[in-house]
């Protein structure tokens, strides 16, 4: 299992990256943006993206519709991590498909929760 | 135009007109009235530069006094809103570290002592009696050794958790940079509208997508009420629309 952690702090992908080891995922890559991250999944072998909303050059969101667009990554799924809370907001990253939607500031049981649930939906 | 060739041109308009030269005349005061045309067109011009700039400088104030009346208290409330969470993500720190230290310490201080005893046993030097004693305290060790370093690795994990701060803290202090740039924007101008020197626009820093409303601050961002507060928000209003 091959985790993309994308964030532009790099405090935020260090904790996040320190979080899945603890939970058993040691095989993780890191990005600082959307705009980096997208070829790094294009490239592919990549299991599970976990991304930032807020980044200068594409936004997790886009991110998030771009992979949603590439019939190779439609399937992929994706937890947000953000600070971004307005309920337009969430509404908008889950009609645009996201797995998992988590707010900073956040708990390991959280992160944990989330991400557990997200892999049960995709066994079960 | 001068008095010198207002007269000199009237004393030629009158000799244009005593020698029936019609068309001297008209050129005469066509040159007369192409004076006073520029000259009005010049006045025209200072009061419509006077007049531009003059809205120029209301606008302006009114820019300043939108930044001076919103977004300053803003920016204020949100860099006491980063001192506050600084100060809380410190606080966690350092009581996890001061609850880990004595752990740590004693868990230091019983292996020293255990090591001892168990090299006098290595050593022969140990009588039976004392080394039934040794053998329950290194059990006893063990249980004490595996509760310490759970608490050590839950400590440590809260610390982790603490510098999440940081990520929260400088996405809300990049818009405090963005506003204060814009306010520094609006005096250049100020200034440069009334007449002083000044150096002229600042270099621009990265600018802050102002789409996004970013981290919420309470107080300041949650005024409208259509802000998650809690990841159970989150998640109820999710479930709530069928995701």
């Amino acid at each position: 299992m091959k985790i993309l952690v994308v964030d532009d702090f790099s405090t935020m992908r260090r904790i996040v990256k320190n979080l899945l080891r603890d939970l058993g995922f040691t095989n993780t890559v890191e990005a600082d943006d959307g705009k980096t991250a997208l070829p790094i999944l294009e490239k592919g072998g990549i299991d599970f993206l976990v991304t930032d909303w807020n980044m200068p050059g594409m936004t997790g969101i886009d991110l998030l519709k771009a992979v949603r667009a590439n019939p190779d990554l439609a399937n992929l799924p994706v937890l947000m991590v953000t600070a971004e809370a307005k309920r337009e907001q969430i509404i908008m990253a889950a009609q645009a498909g996201v797995n998992g939607y988590v707010i900073k500031p956040f708990t390991a049981a959280t992160l944990k929760e989330k991400i557990e649930k997200i892999f049960e939906r995709i066994d079960g | 135009m001068s008095q010198e060739t207002r007269l000199a041109l009237a004393k030629d308009l009158v000799k244009a007109l005593e020698d029936d030269n019609e068309t001297k005349a008209d050129e005469i005061l066509d040159e007369i009235a192409g004076l006073r045309e520029s000259q009005l067109f010049q006045e025209i011009g200072k009061l419509t530069r006077q007049l531009h700039d003059t809205l120029g400088s209301f606008e302006i104030d009114a820019k300043v006094a939108k930044l001076t009346e919103n977004d300053i208290p803003d920016a204020k409330d949100r860099l006491q809103y980063v001192m506050t969470m600084t100060e809380e993500a410190a606080d966690k720190t350092l009581t996890a570290v001061e609850r880990l230290l004595p752990v740590s310490e004693q868990l230091t201080q019983q292996t020293e002592e255990l090591a001892l005893q168990w090299g006098r046993f290595l050593d022969k030097e140990l009588p039976y009696e004392e080394f039934r004693v040794m053998s329950k305290q290194i059990t006893q060790h063990f249980m004490h050794a595996q509760k310490g370093l759970s608490q050590i690795q839950s400590g440590l994990n809260e610390i982790l958790m603490a510098q999440g701060f940081q990520d929260l803290t400088g996405q809300i202090i990049r818009r405090v940079i963005d506003l204060v740039q814009d306010l520094e924007l609006s005096m250049v101008d100020l200034i440069r509208l009334s007449g002083g020197k000044s150096k002229g626009k600042p270099a621009g820093t990265e600018t802050v997508d102002e789409k996004l409303p970013g981290p919420a601050v309470p107080g300041v961002d949650d005024k409208k009420g259509d802000v998650a507060h809690s990841q159970d928000d989150v998640d109820d209003l999710l479930s709530s629309l069928g995701f």
